[in-house]
């Protein structure tokens, strides 16, 4: 083996890197948090976390400051993997920190894979309604809906990062090509009339024409949430068929007319369908006597099966979820004078991974703390 | 005579703690006392009146006496009578604090008087105008981003309101003869009602009657919206907590055809107080005591213990014992090492156990596991650390682990005291917390992990003294102690880990995420981050004794971000209970461990103990 490659083996398998890891990884979840006050948890998790290096604009362009998450956790597993291999021997001695190190690994990963694949959407329901879908918080799709059949919606969803960057869609299942004009991440909504001002607005159609739309910074705000909104032509073999403002501030979608079918536009949460439904029953908040604390929120939901078997009642509420068809359904919050649940709906396969890594992990410390008590008690009473 | 020291000195502290306990000790009256322990229904849980006194006084003033502008010393079950039924006295005593020089001008202070910062609600009533205004525009600045006028401003109109909901708890405000009101009300009142409803069906009636009927009616509408203590208990048959307050349970009058006997009781109790005709006073608080004690025995049950552990005051009496421990342990190192150590193991070993005595009551009268808010996770964490330390001292015997217990026991229990000044420390759970499954395992545990984390720092803090500025760090103590650090760091290392784990795990049941990067989920992650990097510098060979005494100093800084520093951000799940002079506390606290810090990289020659 020549010197480089035993240098960077030596690197690779050090307790010296462990440890200048472990520091990095304190200043990276100290930075984080404290920027939490500026940026809000989920911009911090991409700019620290989810990300092989910090950046920060100097002069306008993103310079490297600090490595990242993925860096950071990266660098440790392969230490920890390298680390084990080479200095691997058989024997009780080190049992507790083999089990305790193998779970870490398991951890690492499955928060990996998490960060990675896990999705999460809110469904609101109304006491008595029914719904099949849940919504993205954070993520919004711009849907056209061919609305000619009364009993049957065909949707054909862009999402909306399509609409942002400015690229044209063409699918076979609109006879028109989708044109986006202009694409505000955050904006508000207000009547022509009410702005004076405004400049002339670039749509023809639809409500367009009566609204003025005023761009918004981009907010990161916990209890805040962005509403975009964006100028869309549809442009037909023939010709333009006008310009729509969509936002999901309009509310109720806009109909057209073409190609002898009915058309509806509108930008809305992006949805996710599930075969199943979920109806709220019941939604109950109760408070403690003579306060305003909150002592306990509860969703009574029936289950409605996709394959037609019978329906099944569930009670979701705190520390008490709902798993069900690989999502798992949570108390959340609440809305319209207690008539209406909201549940948090999560999308994530790795769920059962800190279960076993944390378990793994207990077992292996305790089992390396009894043997170091064992040998300390034996040395006392020799 | 050395020989026998531990004894006379611990059986001293014990016999002092247990006469704090003892009925005839307190300077009241057995009237007034038996007053405090009626039970009543505030802030969403039963307590007795007693404890409503107490921590109303100690968020308005900061301590639980009364001293009046006449220099006569009230207890604050006294306090609370005059409150409720002589508001006239009360009104001039002064109870409200105030700090801020900016606000005591507001409320009329000038160059001369300004160093009065206890004012009657006299004094300041006639300033509410200005105090109101001044709140309405620093209320909607957010609590992190307010100067320090408009915190003041916002929690002296929140005590003020506070008190006033107080007073009107059971009179009317302004009632003169209150029994006399109710007594007329109830004769006048099969009359009244019958002359109201003719009016209301449009019949002829006495006008009169009907008004007078109608005027009581929006007096108990008016009472009854003036006030959140609910100290009526429900009719029999009712539900057992639907507990109303006075005015609520005067409008039940007009339905029922009679005044509430339990208002009336206290209505009773009012005239007495007022008439300072004590044995009458007695005579009715026994009364409606056996009235509750036949339909609510487990409440009057409870508020007679909470009353008893009120006046204990466990955790009081335990801080001065592990003073008192600590002094011992150091003065074992200089002067009879024997008799000095085993005085403060002793004293440590008492106050360890009326703590644990406390911390069994509290657990009892929630009905919750040990740790459910920043005070109780104060206590919490000094008793995991004694209760380490006690076991370091029964094997190392060097007086070490006592005065690492006295030191860690007394600054935790002197913060608990601290936080005690936000109100009710037995508060109710919201809803997300409301789990005693995780309360009794992710909390309990990695608080554990808080205190050991602590102890290992005391610890290190205790070699770096000893080291530099005392002859006593001997090759074998200094051994010793860093053996101990190192045992006390892999036992952290265990529990923060399992602590923050499952702490996960809850989160993962609770919202759909394993892990959130919540600023106090990360605080914890940093002292398992730390810990681990602790034992792997020490195994990779990269620091010696010295070095893991630093490291272990440091861990104080991390343990100290994550308890408290976390919730000055203001954001996040875990954002509870924060007030502006935690934050120059932590600031000092860190930079003093930094100095630690430093002064331990002196070089060995500068240390006394291991100068040759």
């Amino acid at each position: 083996m020549n010197d480089t490659l035993k240098q960077a083996r030596s690197l690779f398998v050090s307790l010296r890197l462990t440890v200048v890891l472990l520091a990095l990884s304190i200043v990276l979840i100290f930075w984080a948090t404290l920027d939490q006050v500026n940026l809000g948890v989920w911009a911090v998790q991409h700019k620290f976390f989810h990300s092989f290096f910090v950046t920060a604009k100097i002069g306008g362009v993103a310079f490297p400051v600090f490595p990242g998450g993925y860096l950071i956790g990266g660098l440790l597993l392969v230490n920890l993997v390298a680390g084990h291999l080479y200095r691997f021997k058989m024997g009780w001695r080190k049992a507790g920190i083999w089990i305790a190190h193998l779970g870490l690994i398991l951890l690492l990963v499955g928060e990996l894979v998490s960060g990675l694949m896990q999705k999460d959407y809110q469904m609101r329901i109304d006491e008595g309604e029914t719904k099949n879908y849940a919504e993205s918080s954070r993520q919004n799709e711009f849907a056209i809906i061919n609305a000619t059949d009364p009993n049957l919606d065909e949707v054909t969803a862009i999402p909306e990062s399509l609409l942002s960057r400015g690229t044209v869609v063409q699918n076979p299942s609109l006879p028109f090509r989708v044109v986006p004009k202009a694409y505000y991440p955050n904006s508000t909504l207000q009547m022509r009339s009410q702005v004076p001002n405004a400049p002339p607005s670039l749509a023809t159609s639809g409500m367009g024409p009566m609204l003025a739309v005023t761009p918004l910074e981009v907010t990161y705000k916990e209890d805040e949430r962005n509403v975009p909104a964006a100028f869309v032509e549809l442009v037909g073999p023939d010709g333009t068929l006008g310009t729509w403002v969509v936002s999901p501030l309009l509310g109720n979608p806009q109909k057209f007319d073409f190609a002898g079918k009915t058309w509806k536009l509108v930008m809305r949460p992006k949805r996710i369908y599930e075969p199943y439904s979920l109806t709220l029953e019941k939604f109950s908040h109760d408070l403690y006597p003579g306060t305003d604390i909150p002592k306990n929120f509860s969703s009574r939901i029936r289950i409605n099966p996709a394959d037609g078997s019978p329906s099944r009642d569930v009670l979701i509420y705190m520390n008490n979820p709902l798993r069900y068809a690989g999502l798992t359904y949570y108390q959340q919050s609440f809305d319209n004078n207690d008539h209406t649940t909201i549940l948090e709906v999560v999308r994530n396969p790795s769920w059962l991974a800190p279960y076993i890594a944390c378990g793994a992990i207990t077992l292996g410390l305790v089992i390396q703390f009894l043997i170091h008590l064992w040998g300390f008690a034996r040395r006392r009473t020799a | 005579m050395t020989r026998r020291m531990p004894l006379y000195v611990v059986a001293i502290a014990a016999i002092i703690f247990l006469m704090g306990m003892a009925p005839g000790r307190v300077h009241q009256s057995a009237a007034v006392t038996a007053f405090g322990r009626l039970p009543v229904l505030s802030e969403g849980r039963f307590k007795p009146l007693d404890t409503v006194a107490r921590s109303t006084l100690l968020v308005l003033q900061g301590h639980q006496d009364v001293m009046t502008s006449d220099k006569r010393e009230l207890t604050s079950d006294e306090w609370l009578l005059d409150v409720l039924f002589a508001p006239e006295k009360a009104d001039g005593y002064p109870i409200f604090y105030i700090d801020n020089p900016d606000l005591l001008t507001l409320v009329g202070k000038n160059e001369v008087n300004l160093a009065i910062e206890r004012l009657s609600f006299n004094e300041i009533a006639p300033h509410s105008q200005e105090i109101e205004a001044q709140e309405k525009l620093a209320e909607p600045v957010e609590a992190q981003n307010r100067t320090r006028f408009q915190s003041s401003v916002v929690q002296l109109y929140g005590n003020l309101s506070h008190y006033l909901r107080l007073r009107r708890a059971i009179l009317p405000d302004g009632s003169k003869d209150f029994l006399g009101e109710l007594l007329k009300l109830q004769e006048n009142l099969v009359d009244g009602v019958e002359a109201v409803r003719a009016k209301e069906e449009g019949k002829p009636h006495d006008e009169a009657k009907a008004a007078a009927m109608l005027a009581e009616g929006q007096k108990f509408v008016a009472m009854s919206e003036s006030t959140d203590l609910l100290a009526i208990p429900p009719d029999e048959g009712d539900d057992p907590s639907a507990w109303h307050n006075s005015g609520h349970a005067l409008l039940e009058t007009f339905g029922k055809g009679e005044v509430n006997p339990a208002v009336l009781a206290y209505a009773g109790m009012a005239f007495a107080w007022q008439g300072n005709d004590t044995e009458r006073f007695q005579h009715i608080v026994g009364l409606y005591q056996s009235s509750l004690d036949k339909h609510f025995p487990k409440q009057v049950e409870k508020a007679r213990i909470e009353t008893i552990f009120n006046a204990a005051q466990p955790f009081y009496a335990g801080m001065w014992m592990y003073l008192g421990a600590f002094l011992f342990a150091a003065l074992s190192w200089i002067k009879w090492p024997e008799a000095a150590r085993r005085t403060s193991f002793g004293l440590v070993g008492l106050g360890w156990i009326i703590a644990t005595l406390g911390i069994a009551t509290r657990m009892w009268l929630e009905g919750r596991p040990p740790v459910t808010n920043l005070y109780s996770s104060a206590i919490f964490i000094g008793w995991g650390s004694v209760g380490l330390c006690l076991i370091l001292e029964a094997v190392y015997k060097n007086a070490i682990g006592t005065a690492a217990a006295g030191m860690i026991g007394f600054a935790t229990l002197i913060i608990a005291q601290h936080l005690a000044l936000a109100g009710d420390t037995l508060e109710m759970m919201r809803a997300v917390l409301d789990s005693n499954f995780w309360l009794g395992t992710h909390v309990v545990v990695v608080t554990i992990g808080y205190a050991s984390t602590f102890l290992a720092g005391v610890l290190a803090v205790i070699y770096i003294l000893r080291g530099i500025f005392t002859t006593t760090l001997d090759k074998a103590t200094a051994d010793a102690l860093a053996r101990m650090v190192y045992g006390i760091v892999c036992f952290a290392t265990l529990f923060s880990f399992v602590g923050t784990t499952l702490g996960g795990i809850w989160a993962d049941q609770s919202w759909g995420r394993f892990w959130g990067w919540d600023p106090k989920e990360n605080g914890a992650l940093i002292i398992v981050v730390w810990n681990a990097l602790i034992l792997h510098a020490r195994w990779a060979g990269l620091v010696k004794q010295r070095g893991l005494m630093c490291l272990a100093v440091f861990g104080n800084i991390v343990t100290s971000w994550s308890w408290f520093g976390t919730n000055m951000l203001g954001i996040g799940l875990h954002s509870y209970g924060f007030t502006d002079a935690a934050f120059w506390w932590l600031t000092a606290f860190v930079l003093s461990q930094i100095a630690l810090i430093a002064i331990a990289n002196l070089p060995l020659e500068k240390w006394r103990s291991f100068r040759a």
